[in-house]
């Protein structure tokens, strides 16, 4: 059940080599405002690399991106313009370990948005507040926990006030105690209406919060709809394979 | 035995107090101090810059071809960094010195500033490498953090990587200008007056080594334990942040 919303990304005919390995075969996609698009697939699939394509961290071989309008893979275009409407959050969470906690979420405001230090740092607090992480703001990121380094993650790339966030498997490094306390996060951005492309394992939260779950087989999209039909009735062999592996 | 305590007060009053000895002394230490110091801030300005082009260059080019006018202009730079390091690196200071001098500073008496020059650009070649070790040693996602929030290339260098990298270089970095302090004691190939040559030239009038050369040692291994004492100082505070 895709939102009826405008839509916010598209994907057209994406394709992406690593010299002679073409990892993306063609991927056709869209993403409206306000959905939580899923997307699952074995490693070596091609999902990591088609979300790094949706801010250009992987730059494209063919096809188009059209975010808001914008053909981003048009070289005239100011990706770095593109990127502070596109929040990103890794797996190894790369905070910047030689800042303090509300440095790191202020960097962007303050340097790239021009906001105010005071202006920047108020929006972090109220950000980290919500995240139950406020006494942590003058911390280092060597002092945290990972499930605390990835909830920061989320609330850095918040400040930036992006258009739509992208998860490349947020939880996967993290131990198993901490991978609740960050899906709650992320479960509270989807219902506060932020819109999410999410690469996972997590096949619960995809069921639970995904709008749109996509699978993702050797650079192509497999199969895709609404979870409960996804999940319930999985079409294609490929993906009933894959659902048994890992459900 | 008291014999040879009135002699050694007359060494001590030939090597130091006559003719204001100590006073050349002082002034060979400042001299020392001086082109250091400037050496210091040169080869830093250089290695820094000579570093960025370099894994600017490695990051971005390495194994395709160029496309754009700004990718061409990188590569003539990286290969004029690369011809610089080589020579510096493959030569001996003394010759790097002496040309210094006698060919490119060939009208000038004075062979302080050639000498600065030349410590300089030799020490930049040098802390260069190291810089460059520091920025690939940091983690590929430092990079791509920074620049998905939407810093550009020179912003996330300048606020994200060179810190960092600057921090994990310092003990290294402060090494390489413990050798530099030292290897300027061959300033007086051109006659610059540091403190080297300053005591060499009390050895060669009083026609007594004991007294000049021990006390220029232990001068330089004065200023070589301070220097390690505030490069340790400085290294706690930065690590203070992390790891």
């Amino acid at each position: 059940m895709t939102t009826n919303n405008e839509v916010l990304i598209q994907v057209q005919n994406l394709h992406k080599s690593f010299g002679d390995i073409e990892v993306l075969k063609g991927i056709d996609a869209e993403i409206h405002k306000g959905d939580v698009v899923v997307i699952i697939g074995a490693s070596g699939s091609g999902k990591s690399t088609f979300l790094r394509c949706l801010n250009k961290l992987e730059e494209p071989t063919d096809g188009k991106i059209i975010f808001e309008g914008t053909d981003i893979t048009d070289p005239k275009v100011n990706i770095n313009l593109h990127r502070r409407k596109v929040g990103m959050v890794f797996q190894q969470f790369n905070l910047f370990p030689h800042m303090t906690v509300l440095k790191n979420m202020t960097l962007g405001p303050v340097k790239l948005l021009k906001q105010s230090k005071s202006e920047a740092e108020e929006n972090a607090m109220r950000l980290l507040e919500r995240v139950g992480l406020a006494d942590r703001a003058h911390a280092y990121p060597s002092q945290l926990s990972g499930g605390q380094k990835q909830r920061i993650a989320i609330v850095r790339a918040l400040c930036m006030n992006p258009d739509v966030l992208l998860f490349d498997e947020p939880t996967s490094a993290l131990d198993p105690e901490m991978v609740g306390e960050v899906l709650d996060v992320m479960k509270g951005l989807a219902k506060d209406g932020m819109t999410m492309a999410v690469v996972t394992h997590e096949m619960g939260f995809a069921r639970e919060v995904g709008t749109n779950v996509v699978f993702i087989d050797e650079g192509v999209i497999v199969e895709q709809g609404a979870p409960d039909e996804f999940f319930g009735n999985p079409k294609s062999p490929r993906l009933r394979d894959f659902l048994s592996k890992v459900l | 035995m008291e014999k040879f305590f009135n002699d050694l007060g007359a060494s001590f009053v030939k090597n130091f107090v006559t003719d204001n000895r100590w006073m050349q002394l002082l002034q060979g230490l400042g001299t020392t101090v001086l082109i250091t110091l400037f050496a210091v801030l040169i080869g830093i300005a250089l290695g820094f810059i000579v570093a960025v082009v370099r894994s600017t260059h490695d990051m971005q080019l390495k194994g395709r071809k160029c496309r754009t006018a700004g990718d061409y202009v990188l590569k003539a730079l990286n290969v004029i960094c690369n011809i610089y390091i080589t020579i510096i690196r493959g030569t001996p200071v003394v010759v790097q010195l002496l040309i210094m001098f006698f060919i490119v500073f060939k009208t000038s008496r004075n062979g302080l500033v050639p000498a600065i020059l030349c410590f300089g650009l030799n020490s930049g070649a040098y802390v260069a490498e190291i810089v460059r070790s520091g920025i690939m040693s940091i983690d590929r996602g430092q990079f791509e953090a920074s620049r998905s929030i939407g810093f550009d290339y020179k912003s996330t260098m300048i606020h994200i990587i060179l810190p960092q990298a600057f921090k994990n270089v310092l003990p290294a970095l402060g090494n390489e200008f413990i050798v530099l302090l030292k290897e300027t004691s061959v300033a007086g190939y051109v006659a610059v007056q540091d403190l080297t040559y300053i005591g060499n030239l009390i050895r060669s009038r009083t026609y007594e080594a004991f007294f000049p050369l021990i006390t220029v040692a232990v001068i330089y291994l004065v200023i070589v334990l301070i220097l390690t004492f505030l490069l340790t100082k400085l290294e706690r505070r930065l690590r203070n942040s992390d790891h």
